[in-house]
């Protein structure tokens, strides 16, 4: 929340920042080679551009924002069970979520999220 | 207020996932949907006058153009050499040609079919069924001796009504839910409205009210208020779209399986959806990305 209203002042100086952010927390920009990174970004497969930005990763070429900006998520979420499950089926934690079921609704199989999460948390 | 929009949402996605999946039309079970048309309508256009303040009502008729002034200069651009307009001739074409019987269909029609558009779709208490626009131009059809055109088909009932609706530009949309089973037909399009549908689990409500203004990628969300005004819309200024073609396109991008052009639930979603922009300009036949 706090890093969407500084995204409103200037998209790019929200991005330097959030890069910063990320080079703290997890020590590098986004490993772009991961697996997940295209299942997540891909249109017919996770999607996840439609509402997200992810500002550590450059090639995620977005204007979102129906979803909070995925950033620093390996410190925010020290517990990967916890990401995964967000993923898995976001209703659990607010069930008038707009962020699609993708585990319980069969969009994304197990093995995709596991690498989507694995992605995110280089985020 | 919302949290009783909110509370019927829910209500209406529990049986939702099974409704749309056995095909059945829009839940006729929930006829006593607490809101009526007057109080749905002024409570959506509060939530957005909050929203975008100070933008006359009349700016919503440009749908996501209205929040995108680089997007406005683009349509204004393209809107004064539009490419379709070769298309909406030939739709002049097949509403001139006589039908079989030596009639037109300015002959079939009320008032030769002037400023009737922004009055559909309305409810026929005879038939006890929503009429659409393409359904009073298929019964002048039937009444000929023709056959009816596909309500897919955009080479002749989309062109059709390309040049047709231009005779009611300006008028302002006047869609009435008078009588009981006008209202099953209304609250039948609501919960449709509002019902979470598709693999995606979204209901139109939370792209059209909930996240109007806010953007999906690269595509900014339009406010459900004004879409009714503007149809046929053109797609890349080249692709026709009727309003349940327009319906289609966004049940497929949330995965679920579209009703199909024509049909009941269609008809009482363009009516729900059509009250919603009561008191605004229709504008047939603009650009849209
Ligand atoms: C249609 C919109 C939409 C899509 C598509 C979407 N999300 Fe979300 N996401 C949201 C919203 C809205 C939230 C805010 C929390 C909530 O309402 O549940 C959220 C929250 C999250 C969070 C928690 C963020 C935080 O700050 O704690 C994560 C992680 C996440 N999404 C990952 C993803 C991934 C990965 C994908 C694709 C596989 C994805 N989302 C697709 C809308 C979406
Ligand atoms: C996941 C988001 C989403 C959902 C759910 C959704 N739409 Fe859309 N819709 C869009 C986007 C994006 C556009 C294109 C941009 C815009 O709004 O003009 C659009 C366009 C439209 C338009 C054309 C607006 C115009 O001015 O050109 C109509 C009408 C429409 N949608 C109706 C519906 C209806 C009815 C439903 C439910 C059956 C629905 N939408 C569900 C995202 C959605």
């Amino acid at each position: 929340m706090v890093l969407r209203s500084i995204g409103g002042v200037t998209g790019l100086a929200a991005v330097a920042l959030l890069a910063g952010f990320a080079a703290r927390g997890a020590g590098a920009a986004a490993d772009t080679t991961l697996p997940g990174r295209a299942i997540a970004h891909a249109q017919e497969r996770g999607n996840c551009l439609a509402c997200h930005r992810m500002p550590a990763d450059p090639g995620a070429v977005t204007e979102a924002d129906l979803g909070p900006v995925l950033a620093d998520l390996k410190s925010r979420y020290p517990d990967r069970a916890a990401l995964r499950a967000q993923v898995w089926d976001a209703r659990r934690a607010n069930p008038d979520t707009l962020m699609p079921p993708y585990g319980a609704h069969a969009i994304l199989t197990d093995a995709e999220i596991d690498a989507i999460v694995d992605y995110l948390l280089t985020l | 207020m919302i949290g009783r929009l909110r509370a019927a949402a829910r209500k209406a996605a529990g049986a939702g996932l099974a409704a749309i999946a056995v095909g059945v039309g829009a839940g006729a079970a929930i006829a006593d949907t607490p809101i009526d048309p007057d109080t749905e309508r002024a409570s959506i256009v509060r939530r957005f006058q909050q929203r975008f303040p100070g933008r006359p009502l009349d700016d919503y008729v440009l749908g996501a153009f209205m929040l995108n002034p680089a997007g406005r200069a683009h349509y204004d651009d393209i809107m004064a050499f539009a490419p379709f307009l070769p298309d909406i001739e030939r739709g002049r074409v097949l509403w001139e040609t006589p039908l079989k019987d030596g009639r037109t269909y300015a002959d079939c029609l009320p008032d030769g079919g002037r400023n009737l558009a922004g009055r559909l779709p309305r409810y026929d208490e005879a038939e006890a069924r929503v009429v659409t626009f393409e359904m009073l131009l298929n019964r002048c059809r039937r009444e000929a001796g023709e056959a009816e055109y596909r309500h897919d088909d955009r080479a002749t009932m989309g062109l059709l009504t390309a040049w047709a609706r231009t005779l009611s530009d300006g008028m302002r949309m006047d869609v009435r839910v008078d009588t009981p089973g006008a209202r099953a037909k209304w609250d039948a399009g609501r919960a449709l409205f509002h019902r979470r549908i598709g693999q995606m689990n979204f209901a139109c409500v939370q792209c059209h009210v909930d996240n109007a203004g806010r953007t999906m990628r690269m595509e900014i969300i339009s406010p459900v208020v004004g879409q009714a005004t503007h149809f046929p819309l053109w797609r890349s200024g080249e692709t026709l779209y009727t309003p349940h073609m327009r319906f289609t396109r966004c049940m497929e991008q949330v995965r679920a399986q579209p009703f199909p052009a024509g049909s009941e639930a269609f008809n009482n979603l363009e009516y729900y959806h059509a009250t919603l922009s009561n008191g605004l300009p229709l504008q047939a036949n603009v650009y849209r990305r």
